[in-house]
């Protein structure tokens, strides 16, 4: 089920002055990605009532919805795993991928990735489009491709480059 | 040669009576029988070498030791059920230390061990380790307060050691300065007995290379169940080495971190189709879902099949359970949908129990399981004896429904997150659904009621619910009245459990009849009062009552928990001081 966030981010305390990525300092290769609306993922399992529903704390911990998806780089030799559950938007998963793949000498400065998955029905789209609790329940898989690349993979007209173009201006 | 004098003729009848009594299995046939006569009775206690302990506070060690001196096998069950909810203070009680002294002095040839909710050390499994050299069977299910090192003991001592079993329980790791000790190499060299190995709750990663070296040199190991840290390719060599496996708890189901591309990922369903006597799969503790279609080739043949913790949605489910036409029973997430247990419906003629569970226990109006996939699993399982159903919805009519197609149902157990949350169709209370259970399904002996729901519900439990032994009610009823309908109507209730209810020390005084037959009564956030629960204790002097209070000094006199038991033996005094035990 799709939920739309709550568009908090106005309210969201935050260290360092208002606006913008805090935690850019430097130009990152996924910087491009809207940053989105902030779901509501702080809210998730806060029960106020304790011990209800009764689920043994033993299984609550355990199930906090993993999320695992494979993620893949053009050009690195090793796939990747990442559990799409541990972030709460795509400024989030941004920098995880960063560090992800930095051991791999990508170089940040270089923005000739772009971020694609593989949606529910096998369809290839491009990071960033949709709300993000939409995204983390339809996306299957991850890659990274070169941008050059991208271009000819016959991405969703839902997913356009227009969004990323613009992102690398700011 | 001495000369061989026959018995006593008084001693005669007795010899014959422990040989018939050998055969006597049933625990409660052997209360039956002990029961008859002092000579039935000692003859009974000579021959029970299964002794069951449902309340570990319910009678001493050296009384159950005094009274049974052949004791083989013995389960102790300790803190009451919603410890697992964290409605218990931490250190309670249930300390098995006092029973590990006493079974190392009586009971030097003690085979098996079964612990429930018990608190035990790392120095009571060293005791265990040491004290008992015909040692098989250590089953630990819901257990805290040991660690690695306690495990190994056992690993390393107990030579003839065919079952270790630890489910649920908290192993609680090394310190950040200790390293993780390696349990897995602490099993002496050589063939091993062990039949059943489980370890999925051992939160530590374990040495691989002396796991598949273990389990290579056990040419009897049937059950395996692995913890999260076992990755899939690990998981592909292990079953390669025991293709005799019945019983598998598949760890992590996930690649480790890094898979190489372009290496041919392994035929993870050769692993399933070697292994061609599995009839129960579990684990998938971090499962990647690509890796799922691995278990076809096993599916035919599962009868027991647990993704209570993967979170698989219903395209995922389906060709999977499609293939299970032989399974018995069945743990998912809720993640599956109605779509996916119509699926099950549809496939599992054959299924008995199925347990459902929450992904996501906010209370929330909807939910991806609802009425809808209670009735179509209703229509397509009718030999169903146990559910377990975590939803945010359900309807009077789907519960009614139910208990006319399963009249089978031994346990119904539905749980409505939301609280107070009355039938969305017609806006009435749940009462009419639960009254449909315990009136249509005429085996039930436990039932667990959520939503909103009057002394009505109460009313129909009490009048339908004869053969109930165990209710579970939480956030329900209007008065006293709706728990003196079952104090009063079920005459084989043996464990209550309420919370946040209004019932009060007028409904609890209806029970005074029954107390003695009741393993425990558990009733939190209620109306009681001290005053009250006073009353109970001096009408009954065995039966130990436990108010357990957060706060010292209140203002008024009403309590916080109430657990009470029945107990042959003084009131315990390992209790911390937020216990009172009146009595």
């Amino acid at each position: 089920m799709a939920k739309e966030g709550l568009g908090l981010e106005i309210t969201e305390l935050r260290l360092g002055l208002p606006g913008g990525d805090s935690s850019a300092s430097k130009k990152r290769v996924f910087s491009e990605i809207d940053g989105g609306e902030n779901g509501s993922s702080t809210e998730r399992n806060k029960n106020a009532v304790v011990g209800w529903p009764p689920v043994c704390s033993y299984r609550k911990k355990k199930t906090s919805s993993k999320m695992y998806v494979k993620v893949s780089m053009d050009g690195a030799p090793f796939l990747r795993k990442i559990d799409l559950a541990m972030h709460k938007d795509y400024s989030d998963l941004a920098f995880a991928l960063d560090n992800l793949f930095a051991s791999y000498g990508i170089d940040a400065e270089n923005c000739e990735q772009v971020p694609i998955y593989e949606d529910k029905d096998g369809d290839w789209m491009l990071v960033g489009d949709v709300p993000w609790e939409m995204f983390i329940e339809s996306c299957k898989r991850l890659r990274i491709m070169k941008r050059s690349d991208a271009k000819g993979f016959g991405l969703q007209p839902k997913g356009s480059l227009k969004g990323f173009i613009e992102g690398v201006k700011n | 040669m001495s000369e061989i004098r026959s018995p006593p003729p008084d001693r005669v009848l007795e010899i014959v009576l422990e040989n018939v009594l050998h055969f006597l299995t049933c625990r409660r046939d052997r209360n039956a029988a002990s029961l008859v006569c002092r000579s039935w009775c000692r003859a009974e206690a000579l021959t029970r070498s299964d002794l069951f302990i449902g309340n570990c506070y319910a009678v001493s060690p050296h009384r159950a030791t005094s009274r049974f001196r052949r004791v083989r096998s013995l389960t102790v069950k300790g803190k009451p059920r919603f410890a697992d909810f964290d409605l218990l203070p931490l250190n309670w009680g249930a300390h098995f230390s006092p029973w590990g002294s006493a079974l190392a002095d009586a009971y030097p040839w003690l085979e098996k061990l079964h612990l429930k909710r018990m608190s035990l050390t790392d120095d009571d499994l060293n005791l265990i380790a040491r004290s008992f050299p015909s040692f098989k069977e250590l089953v630990l299910v819901c257990c805290e307060g040991f660690g690695i090192a306690g495990i190994a003991a056992v690993a390393a001592n107990c030579r003839l050691l065919r079952v270790l079993d630890l489910v649920e329980s908290v192993v609680e790791d090394a310190d950040e300065d200790e390293e993780v000790m390696d349990w897995i190499s602490c099993f002496p060299d050589g063939e091993t007995h062990l039949e059943s190995l489980v370890f999925e709750c051992v939160e530590c990663p374990v040495n691989f290379e002396a796991l598949e070296r273990l389990v290579a040199r056990s040419p009897y190991l049937k059950k395996l169940r692995l913890n999260h840290y076992v990755s899939i390719p690990q998981l592909y060599r292990l079953m390669h080495r025991a293709p005799q496996l019945t019983h598998l708890g598949t760890g992590s189901f996930c690649a480790s971190d890094d898979v190489a591309v372009g290496d041919q990922e392994l035929d993870y369903s050769s692993a399933f189709a070697a292994c061609k006597s599995l009839v129960c799969l579990s684990g998938f503790r971090d499962i990647l879902p690509d890796y799922l279609p691995a278990i076809y080739p096993a599916c035919a043949n599962l009868t027991s099949l647990n993704l209570s913790y993967a979170d698989v949605n219903a395209d995922q489910l389906k060709p999977v359970i499609l293939q299970c036409h032989k399974l018995q029973t069945l743990w998912v997430l809720d993640s599956i949908c109605d779509e996916g247990l119509q699926a099950v419906a549809a496939t599992c003629k054959d299924l008995r129990e199925l347990r459902v569970f929450p992904g996501n226990t906010r209370e929330e109006a909807e939910g991806p399981v609802s009425e809808v996939g209670l009735e179509v699993i209703s229509q397509g399982c009718r030999k169903l004896q146990s559910i377990l159903f975590f939803c945010q919805r359900m309807t009077n009519a789907a519960v009614i429904a139910m208990s006319k197609n399963c009249p089978d149902l031994v346990v119904f157990r539905l749980c409505i997150i939301g609280r107070y949350r009355p039938d969305p169709e017609t806006h009435e209370p749940m009462d009419d659904g639960f009254g449909a259970i315990v009136m249509n399904c005429k085996k039930l002996t436990r039932l667990a009621v959520s939503g909103l729901l009057t002394d009505q519900a109460f009313r129909y439990i009490g009048m339908y619910g004869k053969l109930l032994r165990t209710l579970s009610v939480a956030f329900a009823g209007d008065s006293d009245q709706g728990l003196k309908y079952v104090l009063e109507g079920c005459p084989n209730l043996q464990k209550l459990e309420i919370r946040d209810s209004p019932f009060g020390d007028a409904a609890l005084h209806s029970g005074l009849h029954h107390f003695y037959n009741m393993r425990f009564l558990w009733m939190s956030t209620c109306k009681l009062t001290r005053q009250g629960c006073q009353e109970i204790a001096r009408a009954l002097p065995h039966l130990a009552l436990e108010v357990i209070d957060s706060q010292e000094d209140k203002a008024d006199d009403h309590i916080e928990i109430l657990y009470m038991y029945r107990s042959l033996d003084r009131p315990r005094n390992d209790a911390p001081k937020c216990v009172t035990i009146l009595q």
